[in-house]
């Protein structure tokens, strides 16, 4: 289908994007890659009056080392996030995760910053940006804030983000040596959504976990953590046992959605077994 | 009606369009490209895939705005004076049923092997798993990419 009529601005600046996305109403919608936003369009399930891009805003682009943390530029296209060397050394859950998001051709134009923005319940980066504590940087017509990931994501497609505010950068705390990472996605087609994923980071001591995080993509509404997952891990032994007995509470607590896709006790069913998986590879079991 | 500028299989092109207007709209119907086809319309297919800039992209997935400015190949402009040897593979290996999905599968396969230029026969499923052939002719499809591999590493040397 064809979208219905908006207009179209490409400021060259972000305190211009700023203030067109301000002068446009609560209809005025950022345009990344788009790669998420088009199929809504195409089907009409948004109609917003104006897009303005911000693709080639180069302040929102790129990636770079800010010691303790790096920063990801918020329309910096997945292919290029995927293959950066500051995110393979210190955040490689994301390289990891970002190569099973949708297709090449959608990976070189979708970005990092428009699907945490999206904030689609079956999206895989916002629960990977929420294990690793990631903190995102928002620019609005009163200046700069900064929202934890943990805050970040509110509801269904809904973030922090206010109307007329942009997200510019992604900070992302770099987890040291003895941690280990995975991603576990169960969908029915390789470039689909994911059903049930499951997101993991464990730092190990001496044959021990020291310390796990555990993150689930479409239990709820909003990525979550596996909180009674994450308690029994900590100070577990890292073998296969120890590891199954923690990952059956991966579900415990959660309340998700059924749809065509998968009836609720799949779902919760999933994140079980995905969580073993997930757990199993970040601790090297 | 905004302007865009946008080089397409070598041709430089100005046009005014609706923001609105898909790319791969304005390559079939106000430039004629039509060996670009539009599949499912819903960012799954990637029979409309092309090359923006040298890198893949599903054409039903941009507006023609978000063009302006950049190199577009469609696989129109895939063979230079000759077949590219992703054509040449895909007829010898007859990577085809229908043909529909064919111009994205070679645009994709084309991609593939500029990142990739030797690829396993799982690499190759992965750079394709954005295109979808309807008649599951996948098997001679990856035929095809892993010949048209051993082609392009023969003609480098």
């Amino acid at each position: 289908m064809i979208p219905a009529t908006f207009d179209y601005v490409r400021p060259d600046s972000l305190a211009d994007a700023v203030s067109a996305l301000s002068g446009g109403g609560e209809d005025a919608k950022v345009l990344a890659g788009g790669q998420s936003l088009m199929p809504m369009l195409r089907i009409r399930l948004a109609s917003p009056t104006l897009l303005v891009d911000c693709s080639r805003l180069a302040e929102l682009r790129g990636i770079s080392d800010d010691g303790d943390a790096i920063v990801i530029g918020a329309s910096t296209p997945h292919h290029d996030v995927m293959h950066d060397p500051l995110v393979m050394a210190h955040a490689p859950l994301i390289a990891r995760t970002t190569a099973m998001v949708a297709d090449p051709a959608i990976r070189h134009r979708g970005t990092f910053g428009g699907s945490l923005a999206h904030a689609d319940p079956a999206g895989d980066l916002p629960t990977v940006s929420l294990v690793l504590g990631a903190q995102m940087v928002l620019a609005g017509p009163n200046g700069r804030r900064t929202v934890a990931a943990s805050d970040f994501f509110v509801d269904y497609f809904t973030t922090a983000l206010e109307p007329d505010e942009i997200l510019v950068s992604v900070r992302i705390p770099k987890l040291g040596a003895g941690w280990g990472y995975d991603y576990q996605k169960f969908h029915r087609t390789a470039q689909a959504w994911a059903i049930v994923g499951v997101a993991a980071a464990v730092r190990r001591e001496n044959g021990t976990i020291a310390e796990a995080r555990v993150g689930l993509t479409n239990m709820a509404a909003s990525p979550g953590r596996a909180a009674t997952t994450e308690s029994a891990l900590a100070g577990a032994a890292a073998n296969v046992d120890a590891i199954a007995a923690a990952a059956a509470h991966a579900a415990d607590g959660t309340n998700p959605t059924s749809d065509l896709h998968a009836k609720a006790d799949f779902r919760q069913h999933l994140a079980r077994v995905l969580t073993g998986r997930a757990v199993r590879v970040a601790a090297g079991v | 009606m905004a302007r865009i500028a946008v080089t397409v299989d070598g041709t430089a092109r100005e046009a005014d369009v609706e923001p609105r207007t898909l790319l791969v709209h304005w390559l079939r119907d106000d430039l004629g490209l039509v060996g670009t086809p539009v599949g499912c319309d819903t960012s799954n297919c990637g029979s409309c895939t092309v090359m923006i800039d040298g890198r893949s992209a599903k054409s039903c997935s941009l507006l023609a705005v978000q063009a302006d400015g950049t190199q577009i190949t469609t696989i129109q402009g895939a063979a230079n004076g000759e077949w590219h040897p992703v054509q040449v593979a895909f007829k010898d290996c007859h990577a085809l049923q229908c043909g529909y999905c064919t111009p994205g599968m070679v645009v994709a396969a084309i991609d593939l092997l500029s990142e990739n230029p030797d690829p396993s026969e799982a690499e190759i499923r992965e750079g394709l798993r954005g295109n979808l052939c309807r008649c599951t002719g996948y098997h001679n499809i990856v035929k095809a990419v892993q010949q048209a591999s051993e082609l392009m590493k023969e003609a480098a040397k």
